[in-house]
């Protein structure tokens, strides 16, 4: 039995032990984190399953209080830590037990920015969302997007700018996109903390994604959009 | 014909270089208010202040000049002042008006891992850096921060001892090499004596 007041996480029945790992995913608990997907894949919980209501829905919690002002970037980043301390157990299995893909993304930082916080938190939460994600890192030159595309043939492009000096880039990007043909088929998503909506419309994008939880939101309507589309033709 | 009155609305973190500018310069009749540093971590809520400070002082000033760069507004800050019809200081930061808009340009690729600080940085840098950041409670966090970067490039605006050992210390902690380049006031004393100019020839309201 535990000391007064202390949690033990296997004694919790499934539906207290998810709550309790989101207060914990909150708390950027990692230890706690690892500790409880460990319980749940013991209790026979699908990975996914796992994935995606214990930890993407404590991420997205996290995520709402993060919009609203009532958490700030450190402690987004301990949460952060915590899940990826999770996803680390399960993505190996998530490969072996086939979990939905929805989409495919290639995500980096634009050249001359090493700035790749909310990029890394934009991978994590789309990859468990459901989406194969290449994160080609920080500093893009388009070369490096364009040879990820020949490669991976993503649905979806993300690029992110923390400066000023840099986010024009993603024009060059965009433009060079334009100019080989291909702009068209993918679909590109961009944000940073100096963009907004009328800078992406201005350089061509898609669509600003002003946080992790947008960009997923916003991710997941092209694709269904795409995915009408084709069964429109089909039909 | 009575003086015009001038004010230069200011970032906190500028403020002992603004007023060594007017001081240097005899430009004692120019007013200086300063809206809270802390804006420098919140540049998303620069613009707001900035308007609400400019509205608030729009009475008792004939000529308004906005001491910030861009200051990672993304355009929000120029397209208030457009609408205000107002200037700012040059370039992106207070790193690049201190280095010279030109020279700092010149160097940015090179200088792409440079995490940078101004004398007020590496005076206030418990408070804004480490504080700011959260990594007096949270050290752990130190490598999602600053893991890509290499060098701390102190851009100092004085010859200062103490300061630039602040500084060297700021290196120390982040775990990067350290390099101090003596840049003194680079483009805000221009800019500051370009505003401030004679009653005479004095323009209208914010134009230069």
């Amino acid at each position: 039995m535990a000391d007064d007041g202390d949690i033990v996480l296997s004694e919790l029945p499934d539906g207290d032990l998810v709550k309790q790992m989101h207060d914990d995913l909150y708390d950027g608990l990692k230890d706690e984190i690892e500790e409880g997907v460990r319980i749940l894949l013991k209790r026979g919980w699908t990975p996914y399953r796992t994935l995606t209501e214990a930890l993407v829905e404590g991420m997205r919690i996290v995520g709402e209080d993060f919009r609203d002002g009532i958490l700030f970037v450190p402690e987004v980043l301990l949460s952060a830590n915590a899940m990826k301390a999770g996803m680390a157990i399960l993505r190996p299995l998530l490969v072996e037990t086939g979990a939905p893909r929805i989409g495919k993304m290639v995500i980096g930082t634009v050249k001359g920015d090493i700035h790749d916080i909310g990029k890394n938190l934009v991978s994590m939460m789309l990859e468990g969302a459901g989406f194969e994600v290449i994160d080609l890192g920080i500093n893009n030159g388009v070369e490096k997007y364009l040879a990820a595309i020949e490669e991976h043939k993503p649905d979806i492009i993300g690029m992110s700018a923390l400066l000023t000096t840099t986010m024009p880039y993603m024009k060059v990007v965009i433009d060079t996109l334009k100019e080989k043909g291909i702009r068209d088929d993918l679909v590109v998503l961009v944000g940073g903390a100096p963009l907004n909506e009328e800078f992406a419309r201005s350089v061509g994008a898609d669509a600003y994604c002003r946080d992790a939880a947008v960009a997923v939101e916003t991710a997941k309507e092209f694709m269904m959009r795409k995915h009408n589309q084709r069964a429109a033709v089909r039909a | 014909m009575p003086p015009r009155r001038q004010l230069v609305l200011a970032c906190g973190a500028l403020a002992r270089e603004v007023m060594a500018v007017l001081e240097a310069n005899g430009l004692g009749h120019v007013a200086v208010r300063c809206l809270p540093a802390s804006l420098h971590n919140d540049p998303k809520a620069i613009p707001g202040a900035v308007r609400a400070a400019v509205r608030e002082s729009r009475a008792a000033f004939d000529d308004i000049l906005v001491g910030y760069a861009d200051c990672g507004t993304g355009g929000q800050l120029d397209a208030l002042l457009q609408e205000e019809g107002l200037e700012r200081l040059p370039g992106a930061h207070c790193y690049a008006f201190y280095a010279g808009v030109d020279a700092f340009a010149a160097r940015a690729e090179a200088d792409m891992r440079a995490f940078f600080l101004t004398d007020f940085l590496a005076r206030q840098f418990e408070t804004l850096v480490i504080e700011g950041l959260g990594l007096d409670r949270h050290p752990e966090l130190r490598d999602a921060y600053f893991g890509h970067y290499e060098t701390i490039v102190y851009l100092a605006q004085t010859d200062d001892a103490a300061l630039t050992a602040k500084a060297q210390d700021a290196a120390r902690r982040l775990g990067l090499a350290f390099e101090r380049r003596f840049v003194g006031l680079g483009d805000l004393a221009p800019a500051i004596r370009s505003f401030a100019a004679p009653a005479a020839t004095a323009p209208l309201l914010g134009a230069r």
